[in-house]
């Protein structure tokens, strides 16, 4: 099973941000990686929470426009080199990446880090087969 | 199903020759009675008795609202204040309200045209209306009342607001028919799913709103949302209130009560009247009112009229289109005239459901700005920044071949841009400032 990831529209005006984690705490809904684009006018923040489903309705429930979307999470040797080796394999595959995270906990072995690519199923199984460990969704959520 | 139906299926040469008699009856009183008629009249030198024809119509002077409010507040009232029994107003935003007055015979008219008008609906004395129109001064709650207790109805005079309680009121008391603003039942809807009410778990299978223009989109959205057939009905105070025009069951164009008003298409720029089918301005010419009689007001509602019989319900009474903008809210930016309801338009076509949005105008320099707000809904939200980036440039771009002009597109939050309950706000125009 994928990665659940959480993503949350926002406009670039103060107290957003604190809006969104204030709906979470509330709910008692931990953080586990979070990060934000944006650009003048907007920002787009995306989480990986303990509980994404329970996310998604209260999150909606106070009135945010969020979504919910399958992301990769994959654990690296915590080593110079170690992003580059799974970067060149998803290049390799012709698996364009749209955006990367770290999380800020760690795994067993490693760093670990969020991908968001189209095709994550094929993206899961060459991570597997070129030996880099792909995190489950309950494995994570409960780190 | 009629209220009336000698008068609403009346043969069109009748109806005519009705209208006719009763224009001639109402120009002689108006010119008799109400001195800014007879001074309006001799300027321009026409008599009562130019007028043969229903086309000698068109030698009569236009009333506008500049005209009600110069005569504020009783002075275009045909009768003394003693025979005036109701007084209603409209909301003043600009300077004095407009006041309008009905006689005993008036408010009687104006109930059996609204009991008319709820029929037209497929209304009925077995309805229990639920009327979140406002009461007070503003004509939409009393008139939908004492037209639905003129129907024998069973009328909850609610009126605005409290929404939470609408909803439990519609569950508990057995609502069938909710009349009120269309952007106020999207409201009701939104605040029933938020409470977790299903359609089903009410009675309501009727819903007619008006006070407001409102989109085919939203009425399928209403009808969805709400579990009900969604019909529109039309009036404003100056002319009597709701109940001047009212969608049937076919709800495909709106009858307007000809037996009591003459409607007229024109161009708002020249006052000539318009192709039949092409959109212009409403005017309207009250033919039975005695308190307030109106020659030819200029109502700045843009409309069209749907030309041939109606081919659902057999009233011979003729039919406008929704009203689709009006002339005030007309800006021209940059020497271009734009109404807001195209940018609703544009974001329909867009699959956009329930498109809420916000017109910014400003001046930098000599240069006019037209900045869109559009709130992003779930549908169209994406994680990828490229994506939302693309959803800016597609409105963008649709706007720009509507509209003629280029406007900055900026993504909001929901819920950020004004609702108000009871008529949504759509432009604000920095530059007067
Ligand atoms: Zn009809």
């Amino acid at each position: 099973m994928p990665v659940k990831q959480i993503s949350v529209f926002l406009e670039n005006k103060s107290g957003r941000l604190a809006a969104v984690t204030r709906t979470l705490a509330a709910a008692q809904i931990n953080i586990r990686a979070l990060s934000i684009a944006d650009t003048s006018d907007f920002g787009i923040l995306r989480l990986i929470v303990n509980d994404p489903d329970r996310a998604l309705s209260v999150l909606r429930e106070d009135g945010f426009t969020v979504g919910q979307t399958d992301v990769i999470a994959v654990e690296m040797p915590d080593q110079p080199g170690g992003l580059a080796g799974v970067l060149d394999l998803l290049e390799q595959a012709q698996l364009n990446v749209e955006y990367l995270y770290a999380f800020i906990g760690r795994g067993s072995n490693g760093a670990l880090v969020i991908f968001r690519v189209e095709e994550v199923e094929e993206a899961q199984s060459k991570l597997s087969q070129a030996g880099f460990r792909v995190l489950e969704g309950d494995a994570l959520y409960s780190l | 199903m009629y209220w009336n139906q000698k008068a609403e299926c009346m043969p069109r040469d009748e109806l005519r020759e009705l209208q006719l008699e009763r224009l001639k009856q109402t120009v002689s009183r108006v010119y008799h009675d109400v001195p800014h008629y007879r001074r309006q009249f001799q300027e321009i030198g026409v008599r009562p008795e130019d007028i043969n024809s229903l086309e000698d119509l068109r030698l009569l002077p236009f009333t506008t609202k500049q005209d009600l409010r110069d005569n504020y507040p009783y002075d275009m009232f045909a009768v003394p204040l003693s025979e005036v029994v109701r007084i209603h107003a409209s909301s003043g935003t600009t300077g004095k309200p407009t006041v309008v007055g009905y006689t005993r015979r008036d408010l009687a008219t104006w109930a059996e045209l609204m009991a008319r008008a709820l029929v037209c609906g497929g209304a009925s004395r077995q309805d229990v209306i639920q009327n979140a129109f406002g009461y007070g001064l503003f004509t939409g709650g009393l008139g939908i009342h004492y037209g639905a207790e003129c129907l024998g109805a069973s009328v909850i005079p609610i009126s605005g607001g409290n929404t939470k309680r609408q909803v439990m009121i519609m569950k508990d008391f057995g609502t069938t028919v909710l009349t009120c603003t269309p952007s106020y039942a999207l409201h009701i809807a939104e605040v029933m799913a938020e409470m977790g009410v299903k359609p089903e778990e009410t009675k309501l299978r009727c819903g007619i709103f008006g006070a407001e223009p409102w989109s085919e989109n939203m009425r399928r959205n209403l009808e969805a949302k709400l579990g009900i057939d969604a019909y529109d009905i039309y009036g404003l105070s100056e002319v009597i209130g709701p109940g001047v025009a009212m969608e049937c069951q076919g709800k495909h164009g709106l009858h307007i009560f000809e037996d009591h008003f003459i409607a007229e298409i024109i161009d708002p720029q020249t006052g000539e009247p318009v192709a039949p089918g092409e959109p212009g301005e409403l005017v309207i010419t009250t033919i039975t009112k005695e308190a307030f009689p109106l020659i030819r007001y200029r109502t700045r509602d843009v409309t069209a009229m749907i030309e041939g019989e109606c081919p659902n319900c057999g009233r011979t009474h003729m039919r406008i289109g929704r009203i689709t903008g009006r002339t005030d809210d007309m800006l021209i930016i940059r020497g271009v005239n734009v109404f807001p309801s195209q940018v609703e338009s544009v974001l329909l076509s867009i699959g956009y459901t329930e498109p809420q949005y916000l017109l910014i105008v400003d001046r930098e320099g000599n240069l006019d700005t037209l900045e869109i707000q559009v709130e992003v809904s779930s549908q169209f939200f994406s994680d990828k920044v490229r994506g939302l980036e693309e959803l800016e440039a597609v409105i963008r771009r649709e706007i720009e071949s509507t509209l003629g002009i280029s406007a900055k597109v900026r993504l909001v939050e929901p819920k950020t841009i004004q609702r108000s309950e009871g008529k949504a706000v759509r432009v604000v125009d920095r530059r007067q400032i």
